[in-house]
């Protein structure tokens, strides 16, 4: 076959069909991963809570306070047993999204990062760093949340990450929005009522995610 | 005083050549003379934060009608469009213009750091001091910034590039690989700048 | 040695887009702080190169050649894209890491070198071949540094620990490793394989 001459009509000719075809394929791709993308981050979304949260029969819808948003979880008898915030803090490398469960007691059950760009090797660390059951010092799981965790070098008793002082300090930051958030409360004046402590009505369907916990996901990263 | 931090933060602490690795291909191509480095600096300036504007105001239009899977596509489009525009108009209007940036013009369409910015910007996950929100001015200013810390890890690597060939590099590591260890010290002479804000 | 195992070993060692070429520098700096990250990436711009290879070695004839620059890139986004849209859908936790990087491969320039130099002059089975051994010579490098930064910089090896925990040169997993990583790598390279 002979080339194509690049007269004017040509060239506008097979840019066009090209264009339209590309256009048509991605949109094609897309319709089919549509769905799958979504559903992946449902279920990320699911078990992250899910798998900070203690045992629990239904999680109610989301709420909305400030930038955290909270799911409070509910046992079979529609007890009040703890609730998942989501929340979102500047970190060193770009914003550090993440999940933390508390317990009734405001005792702080599990975390998992959702999102983060720390650097890598040192506040990547943050990811495990304070959920490592044999070194009280840096653990915060099973601790009573105050609102004012801080790390050991600005006075508190938290060990930060080994060289990633700032990633830890926003871990905790986020940790402690969290609380406030939760129990409607300032972060630094600590000041908590446990307005929680009636479940409301809510009439929506608990979803079936829990079933599916992936904790293994927390260390994907 | 927080816009000033911008600056800060894109040309130091996250130095999109030494630190995102955007923009590697011109940084070790065209960084032989101080010049040259100079006119390369500039044309990517005046194209990265014109490429972000168009990019931002089309991404808007792409969510308006849920096309969000034809971002890549349309933006590399824009942005070759946009290169081809500035080099007709330059040549019209200002020749002087033209001569000093010319060269350099047609080699930014595949410099990945102006598409680069333009997603980062578009999709608002580009890297803000604390406080400030992703909208059409903080992203402007973080492509202006972005380009000005290109330009001076480019003019620095060019002056350090000069010096060099005056050196007598063993043989197996002359060229690029000589370059690239010189860039890895620079990178980390930058990693200093790590927690100023 | 036949035509077409000479252009598939061609992009793996003689004209080796990393070592020898120096094309597609960002990804191979960026991507490669451990071999897993490496790998990902080096096979998603592998199926854009045999994609993109292939089509428009089919199309060479159908486009003007005044306007080819702008249709290779058009054919060239559309295969990111749909790669960009399979990871996100299949393989999330790989997509989280590379990030941008992934619209990014549009710019690389051995995508739109490759394109221009040699399926644009050549048949369709060639071309797959070139996109092929191209694809894998990038593919080896970025596992190559990738490998050498993650036993350096954290002491494991495809995520699986080599040295006792906690060792590691930090260094080489960040920006600065990369780029003297690279550096040598390529030293040794014109020192043995290029003469």
């Amino acid at each position: 076959m002979k080339k194509l001459e690049s007269t004017l009509k040509n060239m506008m000719l097979s840019l066009t069909c090209i264009t339209i075809v590309a256009a048509a394929a991605l949109a094609g791709v897309n319709m089919l991963t549509e769905a799958t993308i979504n559903a992946q981050k449902e279920q990320q979304q699911q078990a992250a809570i899910s798998a900070v949260l203690p045992e629990h029969a239904r999680i109610a819808d989301a709420e909305q306070v400030g930038e955290q948003t909270i799911y409070r979880a509910y046992d079979a008898n529609e007890q009040f047993v703890g609730a998942a915030v989501q929340t979102v803090t500047n970190g060193f490398g770009g914003k550090i999204k993440l999940m933390v469960g508390f317990d009734a007691d405001n005792r702080i059950v599990n975390y998992a990062i959702l999102e983060q760009q720390e650097t890598p090797g040192l506040g990547t660390h943050i990811v495990e760093w304070f959920k490592n059951e044999a070194k009280p010092g840096q653990n915060i799981l099973g601790r009573q949340a105050t609102g004012q965790m801080t790390v050991s070098k600005d006075g508190g008793d938290v060990d930060a990450i080994t060289a990633a002082t700032i990633s830890s300090r926003a871990f905790l930051s986020a940790v402690n929005a969290a609380y406030a958030a939760l129990n409607g409360g300032d972060a630094m004046t600590g000041a908590s009522q446990q307005q929680f402590a009636t479940p409301e009505q809510v009439e929506t369907v608990s979803s079936d995610a829990e079933q599916q916990v992936t904790n293994d996901f927390v260390s994907q990263d | 005083m927080l816009y000033f931090l911008i600056f800060i933060s894109a040309i130091f602490v996250n130095n999109i050549v030494l630190s995102q690795f955007l923009g590697i291909c011109p940084f070790l191509g065209v960084s032989k003379k101080i010049d040259t480095a100079l006119g390369m600096g500039a044309a990517v300036t005046f194209v990265l934060v014109l490429a972000t504007i168009v990019t931002y105001l089309l991404q808007m239009l792409l969510d308006a009608f849920g096309l969000g899977f034809l971002q890549t596509i349309l933006f590399i489009l824009v942005i070759a469009t946009l290169v081809q525009m500035i080099e007709i108009i330059l040549k019209k209007i200002s020749p002087s213009l033209y001569q000093a940036l010319g060269v350099f013009l047609p080699l930014i369409t595949t410099n990945c750091c102006i598409l680069g910015v333009a997603i980062l910007v578009a999709n608002g996950t580009n890297k803000l001091p604390e406080g400030l929100d992703h909208n059409l001015l903080t992203g402007t200013l973080f492509a202006l910034a972005t380009a000005l810390g290109f330009a001076i890890a480019l003019v620095l690597f060019a002056g350090l590039r000069e010096q060099l060939r005056r050196n007598d590099v063993p043989k197996a590591m002359e060229g690029t690989p000589i370059a690239l260890i010189t860039a890895g010290i620079l990178a980390m002479a930058f990693m200093g700048f790590s927690g100023v804000i | 040695m036949n035509n077409s195992t000479k252009t598939l070993l061609n992009g793996i060692f003689k004209e080796n887009p990393t070592f020898a070429l120096v094309l597609g520098m960002c990804p191979t700096l960026a991507t490669t702080t451990s071999a897993i990250n490496g790998m990902s990436m080096g096979l998603a711009t592998l199926f854009v190169l045999v994609c993109s290879n292939v089509v428009i070695s089919l199309l060479k004839n159908l486009i003007p050649d005044k306007v080819r620059i702008p249709a290779f890139i058009v054919v060239i986004a559309t295969f990111v894209t749909i790669v960009e849209m399979l990871m996100k859908a299949y393989l999330p936790a790989i997509y989280d890491v590379l990030g941008l990087f992934i619209p990014l491969i549009v710019v690389n320039c051995i995508v739109l070198g490759r394109a221009e130099a040699f399926a644009a002059k050549n048949s369709v089975g060639l071309s797959a071949l070139d996109g092929i051994g191209m694809g894998l010579g990038f593919t080896l490098s970025l596992t190559v540094i990738g490998i050498i930064r993650e036993l350096l910089g954290t002491g494991t090896c495809f995520g699986l620990n080599v040295y006792p925990d906690n060792y590691g040169m930090l260094l080489f997993v960040l920006a600065p490793g990369a780029f003297i990583v690279l550096g040598l790598l390529m030293g040794l390279f014109q020192k043995y394989v290029k003469k």
